[in-house]
């Protein structure tokens, strides 16, 4: 019987395994998680698990339904520590193998430390479960919370601590959080949306200590300022999980590098979500936004399907779709459409930018991307103009 | 019966939303061909507004994280949404479509 080991228990996993089972696949099916927690979708730990909002059971992505259809063997707890792309092996934590005939690589990504910082107690970052228990249980006494990094996660924890009634400090390297993301406009409006709600915000400057005995007391900025913090949240960006395939052939370069159809360098191999650095008419891209790990599983699966029987893989379909993220902070719904680039133009299509707003941006007149902040609708009409010019890109 | 809205007001391809007081939840109604369809406008994965997504024949799709709900059956086609959203059945009585005040009662599954 075929085997195809799914490595990673996150979105990108299950929606792996999910669309396998969807195309028809009926042979083992085995899915490899470091985590031994069920999977969970991570959007909620920044904001309705810090707030007390909801549970480890209002954010489980499987049931017993998708669970009864998946029909898989579960190996949560484990990790994978190499892949051997000659025999299709797998290496398990402990030393136990696990033979597959096709790997879908979704390891996802890990939050980024600061380097040569000290372990100190109320030091956070944010990815698992674990950890936003652990912060929560943090943010649970009265104590100053100072966020490093004003990028999605950043914002959506300082948020978070703000609405628990904490005293928060943003501190971002940048003269505005998401300014390279972004530009300067919109960096502006976001950045007013922490200031407005009472955290403030100190940028371009950097985190060069950490200054505490058993806890954290004091962040140390480069400009020699020493910030007062009980509580740490270092939300730096993320790093693939590509380690592991050190070895292995399957080529990477920041991410597991893959064609557009989400095969890497070894065949029988593919890649998605997080970890996965994708070929695209736009170069090369490696999103770490949760509708791409929904999306990008579904095309790798149709590919490795189609690898295994025999077919031809080039018929199948490519991942090119418009990048797309949400953010929700301080009560209000954020939605990002396209890659826009730092110099493009933002346009103001309806509201204020005030207030609630739906915006382009542009460059060279044409649209490259839409920005809204509490307007869904027009937000939507906007997507999809973008959504045309850029499938004639 | 609580009346909704005349039929005449119904735009094919677009979407009606009722919030008053008198219905006990916020309902999104289409018109597709000649049937009207009613549904819960609140999507249910977290708070959106139906009503402000996209139309696509029988599938309604959630704005914010863009499940789409099968107006025939509330079910959502994929994540994040897992739960269906709950389907009304209506009647046009003399111009007006109706619904069951029974149907709208909220349940404990519901009520969120
Ligand atoms: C706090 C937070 C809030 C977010 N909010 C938003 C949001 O509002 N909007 C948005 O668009 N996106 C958001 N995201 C991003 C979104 O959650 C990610 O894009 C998504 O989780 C990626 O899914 P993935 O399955 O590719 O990777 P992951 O979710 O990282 O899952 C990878 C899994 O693989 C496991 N793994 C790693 N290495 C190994 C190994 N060697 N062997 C076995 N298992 C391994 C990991 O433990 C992990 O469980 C947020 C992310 C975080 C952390
Ligand atoms: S609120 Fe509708 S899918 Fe999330």
């Amino acid at each position: 019987m075929t085997t195809i080991a799914v490595v990673g228990t996150g979105l990108a996993g299950v929606r792996a395994a999910e669309a396998l089972r969807a195309e028809g696949y009926d042979g083992r099916l085995v899915l490899v998680g470091e985590e031994a927690a069920q999977p969970y979708d991570r959007p909620p730990l920044s904001k309705q698990v810090l707030l007390g909002k909801c549970e480890s059971q209002d954010i489980a992505l499987t049931d017993e339904d998708l669970r009864a259809v998946l029909d898989a063997e579960w190996l949560l707890g484990t990790r994978a520590t190499a892949l051997d792309p000659a025999s299709r092996a797998l290496t398990l934590v402990g030393g136990r193998s696990l033979h597959a005939d096709g790997v879908v690589i979704a390891t996802g990504a890990r939050a980024r430390t600061l380097p040569g910082m000290p372990q100190l107690h109320g030091v956070h970052t944010l990815r698992t479960l674990d950890d936003a228990h652990r912060l929560r249980e943090d943010l649970s006494r009265p104590g100053r919370v100072v966020v490093v990094g004003g990028g999605f996660i950043g914002a959506e924890v300082a948020s978070s601590a703000r609405a628990l009634g904490h005293e928060v400090t943003i501190v971002e390297y940048e003269q505005k959080p998401l300014l390279r993301q972004l530009g300067p406009e919109a960096a502006g409006i976001l950045g007013r949306l922490h200031t407005d709600h009472g955290v403030a915000l100190v940028t371009g400057v950097g985190v060069t200590g950490l200054v505490g005995e058993e806890g954290v007391r004091e962040v140390e900025l480069s400009d020699g300022r020493l910030l007062p913090a009980e509580v740490v949240v270092v939300g730096v960006g993320a790093v693939p999980n590509t380690e592991w395939l050190t070895g292995s052939g399957v080529a990477c370069d920041n991410g597991v590098l893959t064609d557009e159809r989400c095969r890497t360098t070894e065949p029988g191999i593919v890649a998605a979500g997080d970890v996965a650095a994708y070929r695209c008419r736009g170069g090369r891209l490696r999103i770490e936004h949760w509708t791409n790990a929904r999306d990008m599983p579904v095309i790798a699966a149709g590919s490795l399907l189609a690898t295994l029987r025999g077919q031809d893989p080039m018929a199948q379909p490519v991942h090119d779709p418009l990048p797309y993220v949400w953010s929700d902070q301080y009560g209000v719904h954020l939605q990002i459409a396209g890659r826009p680039g730092v110099d493009d133009m933002l346009e103001l299509v309806s509201g204020s930018f005030d207030d609630s707003f739906a915006a382009v941006y542009r460059r060279d007149g044409e649209i490259s991307g839409v920005l809204a902040i509490d307007s869904p609708r027009e937000f939507g009409r906007l997507r999809r103009d973008l959504r045309s010019a850029w499938s004639i890109r | 019966m609580i009346q909704l809205c005349p039929i005449a007001d119904l735009t094919p391809g677009a979407v009606t939303r009722i919030a008053r007081p008198d219905v006990p939840v916020p309902l999104a109604l289409v018109k597709v061909g000649e049937r009207v369809f009613c549904v819960d406008d609140t999507c249910s994965h977290e708070t959106a507004s139906l009503s402000d997504g996209w139309l696509d024949g029988h599938e309604i799709e959630c704005p914010l994280h863009e499940s789409r709900f099968d107006l025939r059956t509330g079910r959502p086609d994929c994540p994040p949404a897992r739960r269906p959203i709950r389907t009304h059945v209506v009647q046009v009585v003399d111009g007006m479509v109706c619904v069951e005040e029974a149907s709208l009662a909220l349940t404990a599954e519901t009520a969120r």
